[in-house]
């Protein structure tokens, strides 16, 4: 059995607190919140921590409000509040049918919004224990020079396995973070580097504090479709979130639209559909789509199950997406 | 350190190292071994406990986070030497056989049927799509849980 490593764990009950705490112990801090994807990644190895900085007792990150044509979601609300908030459900659905699809009913309790954004990447080289990760020398994200998945490579490929963000980039939502120097506001899309020993944009010392999702307009139609093994307790395989944009008073006539699809690698890919600007949302359409995926999308072996099968997979998930959207 | 918690309505008092899980000073220090340790990493949901009324895995929480918090554990599911009534239907349906997942299956009912206690049985298997059981197949779990449920409605 996995033991957890020796750790000091604090509480602090405000930002500003949370905020000292991460510039005084800078190199060996971790934030921890529901602990749900960190603490089976420390007892893993494959991240250290000797400062975890909990967020639980801040308050000021539980809010979740609508404000004009916003959903403002903090980063400390628990997954199984957004995925079944009165609020979520009437004015974004898409965001809590995606984020129901989080693991299993324990975990949304636990989880939270911000933790699914930071969540860690994960490749079948660095999900295993430390003892494992030894017999291959490890890899660029463990203890080793080599990434496994693409011989010679010298960024980490490993995948955001994310429920939330492809939705979220579907969206057009952007992420408030804090740090020393005061307040900033990024796209969603921006959190994430292409490199996935350190995929997330932000330095040691900032925190995601909150999502601002802007509602959808009447002509805007999104879905999220997910694929794993498992209908439950698991990360996606394949994801993708579709977004259609109708032109107005022609609900069957594409005016914009993109496809993010997370799970290639540690930033999830945006296809913008303008090329199709002016064509009828059907059948042809859907099938437009999903080659213009397929060329551009390129599953790797990071994640279990064959890249060939994930590439086709993408495909039949795109084309179901888009026809979920046929009015 | 020291933490002060609810303990199954006991309000307990304990010196802990700050990377103790949960579950582990459920286990060792209280000797409340009912929640039991499956996969360590959340997935099974042998483990599950109530922190505040909410169902949660205990091998995935460090316990310094439960300072001041409210824990209840499968232990405080039976009253008086009287088993609950979910817990009843589990034995009378057949719900557990090697009994590794029940406590977990038995909290995790028991959180469902206060949250949904009209629950269709599809959604009631989405409510208990956190526990796994290798045993059972799930359908004398889903049964038993569905039959309390129309129990709860039939006496009020």
């Amino acid at each position: 059995m996995l033991r957890l490593q020796p750790f000091e764990l604090v509480q602090p009950e405000s930002i500003g607190e949370v905020l000292q705490l991460l510039s005084t112990h800078a190199e060996h801090v971790r934030i921890i919140s529901g602990g749900t994807d960190l603490v089976p990644n420390l007892k893993l190895g494959s991240i250290k921590g000797d400062v975890l900085v909990s967020l639980q007792r801040v308050d000021e990150l539980k809010n979740l409000k609508e404000a004009d044509t916003q959903l403002v979601i903090g980063a400390g609300v628990s997954l199984h509040t957004i995925a079944t908030s009165k609020l979520v459900q009437g004015t974004v659905p898409v965001l809590a049918d995606a984020v129901g699809k989080i693991a299993s009913p324990q975990i949304r309790n636990m989880g939270t919004l911000g933790g699914n954004l930071c969540l860690d990447t994960r490749c079948r080289y660095i999900n295993q224990s430390e003892f494992i990760r030894s017999s291959f020398g490890g890899c660029l994200k463990s203890d080793g020079d080599r990434c496994h998945v693409v011989p010679g490579g010298s960024l980490c490929v490993a995948a955001l396995s994310s429920d939330s963000v492809p939705v979220l980039i579907a969206l057009g939502a952007d992420v408030d973070i804090i740090g020393p120097e005061g307040e900033r506001t990024i796209p969603v899309e921006e959190l994430y580097t292409k490199d996935g020993v350190a995929h997330i944009a932000l330095s040691s010392d900032e925190v995601v504090v909150r999502a601002r999702v802007p509602i959808p307009a009447a002509q805007t139609r999104i879905t999220y479709r997910k694929w794993a093994v498992r209908k439950s307790i698991d990360f996606p395989l394949v994801s993708v979130a579709v977004r259609i944009d109708h032109i107005k008073g022609s609900p069957d006539i594409l005016e914009d639209g993109r496809v993010v699809v997370g799970v290639l690698g540690p930033q999830p890919k945006i296809l913008r559909l303008s090329s199709l600007q002016g064509q009828p949302i059907n059948e042809e359409m859907a099938h437009k789509v999903a080659g213009i995926v397929s060329r551009r999308c390129t599953p790797l072996a990071n994640v279990p199950y064959s890249e060939d099968y994930r590439k086709l997979r993408l495909a039949v998930e795109v084309k179901r997406a888009i026809r979920s959207l046929f009015i | 350190m020291k933490i002060d918690f609810t303990l199954n309505g006991e309000q307990r008092e304990i010196d802990v190292t700050p990377m103790s899980r949960l579950l582990d000073v459920l286990r060792c220090d209280f000797e409340l071994t009912g929640s039991k340790e499956g996969c360590g990493e959340g997935e099974c949901g042998a483990c599950t406990v109530f922190v505040d009324g909410k169902a949660v895995n205990s091998c995935l929480i460090p316990v310094a986070q439960m300072q001041g918090r409210e824990v209840r554990t499968v232990e405080s599911l039976a009253s008086n030497e009287m088993l609950s009534d979910v817990q009843q239907a589990l034995i009378k349906f057949g719900g557990t056989q090697c009994g590794i997942c029940t406590p977990g299956i038995a909290m995790m009912a028991s959180a469902a049927l206060e949250a949904e206690p009209n629950a269709s049985r599809a959604r009631m298997r989405e409510l208990m799509a956190g526990n796994l059981c290798r045993c059972t197949g799930y359908q004398l779990i889903i049964d038993a849980v569905i039959s309390a449920a129309e129990a709860r409605r039939r006496h009020g």
